[in-house]
């Protein structure tokens, strides 16, 4: 199967200083990849060089195929900056009309109607950008990278302005979206939002992956703790393949078990090891 | 090409929901109203004083022409205004308010957004000094009864050099934020007309290296020959003292254009047009 977007070797200079220092990585369709790091670790940088925004100095990047920065490769994209601004004289419903006018989509008023829906903007089709809270600015902005369908939705700090009930209404869509084979390469910096939703997640430190997997991969044991009539009792060197064993024995000692518990590290702290580990 | 007139309609529209186009409608009728009321006036200050037949210069010819000279003088002011206003931050500004990288993004192409934002730009431009200009002869004519030799060449003239100018302005944005290339713009422009007065000057005195600086500007920057070579479309067949004395224009003297000048200023806008389009394209968002 051919990756939606695929990098190797890939590496960005400005003058002296390195934003990408080789970065291999691929997100598969349907695939939700999430990229973590530090503030000016090369997150911004990666999805700018796949948007076509910013020339590589080195290596390659492909979506769908085709070199990124190439019109069939951002006819496939879907892309919502970080620091996204739009014209605030431009009521919703133009908005998408435009870039609906410069994806090439033909679908008209019914994929308006669809996008504003699928982010609960439904109501707010004549409401002016600059009538707009930052939230529903960026739900507006993720329905503008979904015009078009692309093939790879890229979202910088989607999430960063939403309300609870915002970050759901993304949350339910990406996993939507995840399930019609759409791949999504997610910046953020709430840990616990990838965690939730994202298959991969590749930890960026200075231009560099220093971590990749799935979460359950990325995450590091911390041993098992089990409920049992007289309190909790910790394992900290077992795992989950120890717990068969360990509750045999504590039955077969006459101890009442209400519950186990397989103990590992959240997202966040394998993140902060990984970050910390980098800088030494 | 469908890209391009989705970013020319895209930039049109923002002009006419920011209003910008009523305000130059308001000021520009202002401006109409006061230069009629002027050359009213002055036709008939002349026409209470006239010298009559023999007398060594035409004094209708000369107030109309230096009238409509000046009336084409700040035609093209406005509209060198209005050109860098409707470009100045087409590129690094809204680069850098973060407008542009959602349409960079999308397969128009850089190109056709470059060639969408100079159509919108140069159209409005064009029609708007074309409109000016038409309307300043119109004036004169009605009041005075003097009309251009040619009245058509010099709006060509003037419909040129704004395109210039748009074209100018447009690759400044691509280098420049949107303050300094307003200002780096106008600068330029005003370099240009300060140019063509050196010429005039060294015309007038007979210093060769003037007049020289003043053709070598001219080549630079192009929209200067163009106004001038509208300047002296005005009263082409006008000889004798009177011939004289109305070439001298305001802001620069009237010359003689030629097929030369238009096929400098098409390759001129040819060049402008392919380092813009090179430098866009090499340029990180």
């Amino acid at each position: 199967m051919e990756a939606t977007f695929a990098c190797e070797g890939l590496t960005k200079r400005y003058g002296h200083t390195v934003a990408l220092a080789g970065v291999d990585l691929d997100v598969d369709p349907g695939e939700l990849v999430g990229l973590l790091g530090p503030n000016g670790a090369g997150k911004s940088t990666l999805v700018k060089v796949a948007c076509g925004l910013v020339r590589p100095s080195a290596g390659t990047a492909l979506v769908a195929g085709q070199p990124a920065g190439s019109a069939a490769a951002r006819a496939s994209i879907g892309y919502l900056a970080e620091l996204f601004r739009f014209p605030d004289w431009l009521r919703a419903r133009e908005l998408l009309d435009l870039h609906q006018r410069l994806a090439g989509s033909n679908d008209g008023v019914t994929e308006r109607g669809e996008l504003l829906e699928l982010v609960g903007l439904a109501d707010a089709a004549d409401t002016r950008v600059d009538a707009m809270s930052k939230g529903m600015q960026q739900r507006l902005g993720i329905a503008q990278a979904l015009v078009g369908s692309p093939r790879l939705l890229m979202l910088d700090e989607p999430t960063s302005a939403l309300d609870p009930v915002g970050r759901r209404i993304v949350r339910d869509l990406l996993l939507e979206l995840k399930r019609r084979g759409v791949a999504v390469l997610l910046n953020s910096h709430l840990l616990s939002e990838v965690e939730r939703v994202c298959d991969r997640v590749a930890i960026l430190v200075d231009g560099r992956i220093v971590a990749r997997g799935s979460p359950a991969e990325l995450a590091t044991p911390r041993g098992v703790e089990v409920e049992l009539e007289s309190g909790v009792r910790s394992y900290p060197d077992a795992g989950r393949d120890q717990v068969p064993e360990i509750v045999a024995g504590l039955v077969a000692a006459g101890e009442q078990v209400y519950g186990v518990h397989v103990r590992s590290s959240t997202l966040e702290e394998t993140y902060l090891e990984a970050v910390a580990g980098a800088g030494t | 090409m469908r890209s391009a007139a989705a970013i020319a309609t895209y930039a049109l529209r923002e002009s006419m929901r920011r209003r910008v186009f009523v305000v130059v409608l308001v000021l520009t009728v202002a401006f109409l109203a006061l230069y009629g009321v002027a050359t009213e006036a002055a036709f008939d200050t002349i026409d209470s004083e006239a010298i009559g037949e023999g007398a060594l210069i035409d004094d209708k010819v000369l107030t109309g022409s230096t009238l409509l000279g000046l009336a084409m003088f700040t035609t093209l002011f406005l509209g060198c205004v209005l050109a860098v206003f409707l470009t100045l931050g087409a590129v690094r500004g809204d680069a850098e308010r973060g407008l542009l990288q959602p349409l960079v993004v999308r397969p128009v192409g850089r190109t056709a957004l470059l060639g969408g934002r100079f159509a919108a730009a140069a159209g409005v431009c064009s029609l708007y000094v074309a409109a000016m200009y038409a309307a300043a002869t119109v004036i004169t004519g009605l009041a005075g009864g003097w009309w251009p030799d040619d009245p058509v060449s010099p709006g060509v003239g003037l419909v040129a050099a704004v395109v210039v100018i748009a074209a100018l302005s447009l690759l400044g944005s691509i280098f420049l934020s949107a303050t300094a290339n307003g200002i780096a713009v106008f600068m330029v422009f005003g370099a240009g007309l300060a140019a063509g007065l050196l010429g005039q000057i060294g015309d007038a005195l007979s210093v060769d290296t003037l007049e020289t600086v003043a053709q070598v500007a001219s080549w630079l920057l192009p929209f200067e020959a163009l106004y001038q070579a509208g300047l002296d479309s005005l009263t082409k067949d006008v000889r004798g003292a009177t011939g004289v004395i109305v070439q001298l224009g305001p802001f620069g003297g009237a010359q003689e254009g030629g097929a030369g000048l238009w096929l400098w200023s098409a390759g001129y806008l040819a060049l402008v047009a392919a380092g813009a389009r090179l430098a866009f394209a090499r340029r990180d968002l």
